[in-house]
């Protein structure tokens, strides 16, 4: 078969082909537009139609994105090699330093647990979690969302927490059957109720796609340093109380920004936290999880293994638990 | 057209081959890359595989296919749906106008052709994105990934050039 000699159907319909070729773009051109603004008007199909698309493709990238983890792996492995030695000796300072936290962490724990019996007080973080893997990146200047590999049948919801075993990575903004994107905390869409854990000020923390989340409607007369904590509030009944968020890194100009504890270039496996909302509790929660339960839920095959925590994240912060309970949207001043 | 069954299946599929490689540059460029920075600048892979197939075989990527790999990628990157699609169409149509220009010309000059048309996909990209989220995003993130996208061009060429050997000949 020769494709090289066009025959004389081709020859007469060539101009008649680049002209349709030509109506064609710009017709599409505009249909492509029009997706904008109908995207911009009915985001429920848009959030179906992306659904569909990223549940096709979820398994697709899946099996892209281990390749790049083995090497990445592999990599970081050969550095810690050339490191090991130095590693070796600080973390044998780290260990020595953290066994006098770690007897501060049991006694608290028995205090706080005698004091809980007394108080007959029943915290409000009872959550399971699912892990997931991260299999594509919400990639540009623009956006900064992933996509993982869970989906409704997992259990996963929209609006739940994505943390690591660092911190608070995002929330859940798109589910499909076996893919979700979370929106990261970094993103320009993201707000999130937390507050300072030293003064228990209570603000927003809002992305604008920097690496740095700058801190909104704190009370007025807050005094902010660098090197604050900043967890999630609670507020609003979304998120789990007390997930770590980041620190103060800078307050310039009355801007205040925070530097995530979340390690966003290695952002491989997140858990997802069912988060059951306190009674009158906004959303979030999956009201089939039981009551009591804090275990881990069975994972999915290549999914991570779990952080060792049970409960609202790996480090939940202690304080300011009966304010939890409140289901109403933080009422701050600017 | 004449020939087999399986013949007809070779020549279609390898028809399919520049919409299935801009399918997999797709992919490639939302793959979570562990390099620190990359996912602010990760470079317009999609509009350079988009670009040489309009300068070197336009008939096998129909507008249809642009506009669809256009949306795929709004799809899986998270960005404003048709926003993407625009720019492919963009570069797609103005590389096919300016087809003439790049006839037999050496590769830097084809570079430096795709250099103008990518820094018209950045703007145009950055523009429609403000436009759309109503925000003033920072342009120098947007050039960055402009800066990338010229440089892994060649190396965008060199992969797809190897594929050509499969694609059938222009009609």
């Amino acid at each position: 078969m020769d494709f090289r000699r066009p025959s004389l159907i081709a020859r007469v319909a060539a101009p008649f082909r680049g002209a349709a070729q030509r109506f064609a773009l710009g017709f599409l051109m505009i249909v492509a537009f029009a997706t904008m603004f109908l995207g911009k008007a009915d985001t429920h199909f848009v959030e179906r139609f992306r659904t569909g698309v990223t549940d096709v493709a979820a398994p697709i990238l899946e099996a892209m994105a281990e390749p790049v983890a083995a090497a990445n792996r592999v990599l970081a492995h050969l550095g810690e090699l050339a490191a090991l030695r130095e590693e070796n000796q600080r973390l044998r300072e780290e260990v020595s330093r953290l066994r006098g936290w770690h007897a501060a962490a049991l006694r608290l724990e028995a205090e706080n647990k005698s004091l809980r019996d007394l108080l007959q007080y029943r915290g409000p973080d009872r959550n399971t979690f699912v892990s997931a893997r991260v299999v594509a990146d919400g990639h540009g200047p623009f956006v900064k969302s992933v996509l993982v590999n869970i989906g409704t049948r997992d259990g996963i919801e929209k609006g739940q927490a994505a943390v690591t075993q660092l911190g608070l990575v995002g929330r859940v903004t798109e589910v499909g059957d076996r893919s979700a994107r979370i929106l990261l905390i970094t993103d320009l869409n993201s707000r999130i109720p937390v507050l300072v854990e030293e003064t228990r000020a209570r603000a927003i923390l809002a992305g604008d796609n920097s690496e740095r989340p700058q801190l909104v409607f704190l009370p007025q007369g807050t005094r902010l340093s660098p090197g604050q904590r900043i967890v999630t509030s609670g507020h609003g009944g979304a998120l789990p109380h007390g997930i770590p968020v980041g620190v103060v890194a800078s307050v310039e100009d009355g801007v205040a920004r925070v530097r995530p504890f979340v390690d966003w270039e290695r952002l491989e496996y997140i858990q997802i936290i069912d988060f059951e909302v306190a009674a009158g509790g906004a959303s979030g929660g999956n009201s089939s999880a039981s009551g009591d339960a804090v275990a881990p839920r069975p994972r999915l095959p290549g999914a991570a293994p779990a952080a060792p925590s049970t409960g609202a994240a790996p480090a939940v912060t202690s304080g300011g638990a009966g304010s939890d309970t409140g289901a109403s949207a933080p009422r701050v001043q600017p | 057209m004449k020939g087999g069954f399986w013949q007809q299946l070779d020549h279609w599929a390898r028809r399919l081959v520049p919409f299935g490689l801009c399918l997999v540059f797709v992919l490639l460029s939302v793959l979570p890359i562990p390099v620190p920075g990359y996912s602010s600048v990760v470079p317009m892979l999609t509009a350079a595989a988009v670009f040489f197939w309009a300068v070197h075989h336009p008939r096998l990527l129909p507008p249809s296919i642009v506009f669809a790999i256009g949306l795929a990628q709004d799809t899986l990157s998270g960005a404003p749906i048709g926003s993407g699609a625009v720019v492919l169409l963009a570069v797609f149509g103005v590389t096919v106008s300016q087809r003439r220009f790049f006839h037999n010309r050496s590769f830097i000059q084809v570079w430096v052709g795709f250099m103008v048309v990518a820094l018209a996909a950045a703007v145009l990209s950055w523009l429609l994105t403000v436009l759309h989220v109503g925000f003033f995003y920072p342009p120098p993130a947007a050039f960055f990934q402009y800066v990338l996208t010229v440089a892994v061009y060649p190396l965008v060429t060199w992969m797809l050039h190897g594929a050509q050997q499969l694609v059938p000949a222009e009609t």
